[in-house]
């Protein structure tokens, strides 16, 4: 394999996880614009999502695309319940109680997938079988290049519906500033539901593309992977989707080159390390707007 | 035409409105924060065509009545009738469905918005389309979607804001940015429009143009205004009724002339002649 070929196939395994690290940072973001809560059970969702893909398809025996759309409904109904369940009634408590609040919830998804489906690895069949086109000479892997698709479909219709639709319109001004927005006539628990509802649809999405690209669902995969997700959204930005999506891409760069140059071990230990640089010069992220003080 | 009428309930209105249910009224309410009676026996009733004025001394409650009126806050006596319908244990936004919009003494837009937009978050209530209507776009989403942004241009030309309405709100001159609060607001459909301090920070010629803007919007839309002002050129040149609030209670109520003339206004704003006499 020449340099130039290896230095594509870098880039395009960056790409593939950078995707799913900006779907799952665009859920962080989200919900950290409209109620300022760092939502630490995100990640879980995605491990739920694997286990329904697993489910449907390993034990339920059904078409590939009807485990998507179980893993992807699955995610987005957990989202909002847990929104109900645990977020609605701190509405109006201390930042922190609601941040305990997550974690909790956290470990919880992580100790009741252990407790139904054993602390063990299944494995989950291949979702998309699709055979490797070869670009100019380089092979994509079928499934490197439904991800991107899949993700960028998604990250559009993401846009599209917080720009032009009126609930996206909610979400932006709730966002800006709930209490003008409930005095506009904007219903807050309706717009916070929608959120949720929204960011753990893309984690569905998230999930399924990474059970694509390592097949195995266990009970801790959603920490790690949520952990790296939430690093790319304070890269990106708190709060801002567009920068969700570049920092997602960045980290996932950064990984691959990181792996490329024959230092896959300090893998995790760069974007760590990336999150404290970022903390350090630019707290606000690259696509960020300096922080002032709600009134 | 001036001419103030009593209700049963010891509350003013203007006699062409007689005939009609008060758009909003209030019997004995009242607030406390902590032991303070922050608000207290708080009664009047607006007309539906009605300019009222709610002034009073710094720290008197005359915001706090708005956030009252508007439900951010839950009273602890009394009752809050909009339009007939009792607000009590209602959220904020269905009290804004029921009638009352209002702007802030501290301009409240959505700085990162364009102004269109800020325009649009108001119509929210009158799109109704849902989420898969959107995402498949379908004619429903786009027919309302266009009469949204129609509307909202049209409420821009109100006050001449129509070739703004791509700018983000937060760029806006100050005075831009106070009537654009308006329109927002009008753009919810109120039946009462709450002003608090809409001249604050005006010279002369923008508070006589905001006079105007006011009366247009009353003659345009037929709706009450009740409006927190300190500039009594104002307050006296445009409310047909006028509450005055001192330490949460009304002292006073009455048309301008009336009040100007109130012995205990005239008190609660420059203190009892006798002192230090």
């Amino acid at each position: 394999m020449s340099l130039l070929e290896t230095i594509f196939r870098q880039i395009l395994n960056g790409l593939q996880s950078g995707s799913i690290y900006a779907l799952v940072a665009l859920g962080y973001s989200m919900v950290y614009g409209i109620i300022t809560l760092l939502n630490f059970a995100h990640g879980d969702i995605i491990m739920v999502g694997a286990y329904l893909a697993w489910l449907a398809m390993a034990r339920l025996a059904l078409n590939p695309i009807f485990a998507v759309l179980v893993a992807v409904l699955g995610c987005t109904i957990l989202g909002m319940a847990i929104e109900k369940v645990a977020y609605k009634p701190l509405r109006g408590s201390p930042r922190i109680s609601l941040l305990i609040t997550a974690i909790g919830v956290s470990y919880f998804l992580e100790n009741a997938a252990q407790m139904i489906f054993g602390a063990s690895s299944q494995s989950i069949p291949a979702i998309i079988k699709l055979r490797a086109i070869t670009l100019g000479g380089v092979q994509i892997p079928g499934t490197a290049l439904v991800t991107l698709l899949t993700a960028g479909a998604s990250m559009a219709v993401l846009t599209i519906l917080v720009n032009h639709t009126r609930m996206g319109r909610a979400m932006r001004a709730v966002s800006e500033d709930t209490g003008a927005a409930q005095l506009m006539g904007v219903n807050i628990s309706t717009t916070i539901s929608f959120t949720f509802a929204l960011g753990s649809a893309l984690a569905g999405i998230g999930s399924v593309l990474y059970s694509c690209a390592y097949p195995q669902a266990n009970p801790t995969m959603g920490a790690m992977l949520g952990l790296k997700a939430f690093v790319a959204a304070v890269l990106g930005g708190i709060g801002s989707l567009p920068g969700a999506m570049v920092g997602g891409f960045a980290i996932g760069l950064a990984e691959a080159f990181v792996s490329a140059v024959g230092l896959s071990a300090w893998k995790d230990g760069v974007v760590f390390a990336i999150l404290i640089v970022v903390l350090l010069v630019r707290p606000t992220g690259l696509l960020g707007k300096p922080m002032h003080e709600k009134v | 035409m001036n001419r103030l009428v009593p209700l049963p309930s010891r509350s003013l209105i203007p006699e062409r409105d007689l005939d009609k249910l008060p758009i909003l009224e209030t019997r004995h309410l009242g607030i406390d924060f902590g032991g303070l009676n922050a608000v207290d026996d708080f009664t009047i009733a607006v007309g539906r065509t009605e300019i009222c004025g709610l002034i009073g001394p710094n720290g008197a409650g005359k915001t706090t009545i708005f956030n009252l009126l508007t439900n951010v806050y839950r009273p602890t006596r009394g009752t809050i009738l909009v339009d007939g319908y009792d607000t009590l244990g209602m959220s904020t936004h269905q009290v804004n469905k029921l009638g009352v919009a209002r702007t802030f003494q501290n301009i409240r837009l959505f700085r990162d918005m364009t102004v269109e937009e800020n325009v649009l978050v108001g119509l929210h209530n009158s799109m109704k389309y849902g989420v898969a209507e959107s995402l498949f776009r379908f004619p429903s989403y786009w027919k309302q979607e266009k009469r949204a942004r129609e509307k909202a241009l049209e409420l821009l030309s109100l006050f001449d804001m129509q070739d703004m309405a791509s700018f983000q709100a937060g760029s806006l001159p100050y005075g831009a940015q106070r009537r654009l609060e308006m329109v927002r607001a009008l753009a919810t459909e109120p039946g009462i429009l709450l002003l608090d301090e809409p001249a604050a920070g005006m010279n002369p010629s923008e508070t006589a143009e905001l006079m105007q803007n006011i009366k247009k919007v009353r003659d345009t839309f037929n709706i009450a205004v009740m409006l927190i002002e300190h500039d009594m050129s104002l307050v006296m040149g445009i409310c047909e009724g006028i509450a005055v609030l001192n330490y949460g209670k009304i002292i006073a109520k009455g048309t301008p002339d009336e009040i100007k003339s109130n012995q205990a206004v005239i008190e609660a704003y420059l203190g009892r002649q006798e002192e230090g006499t």
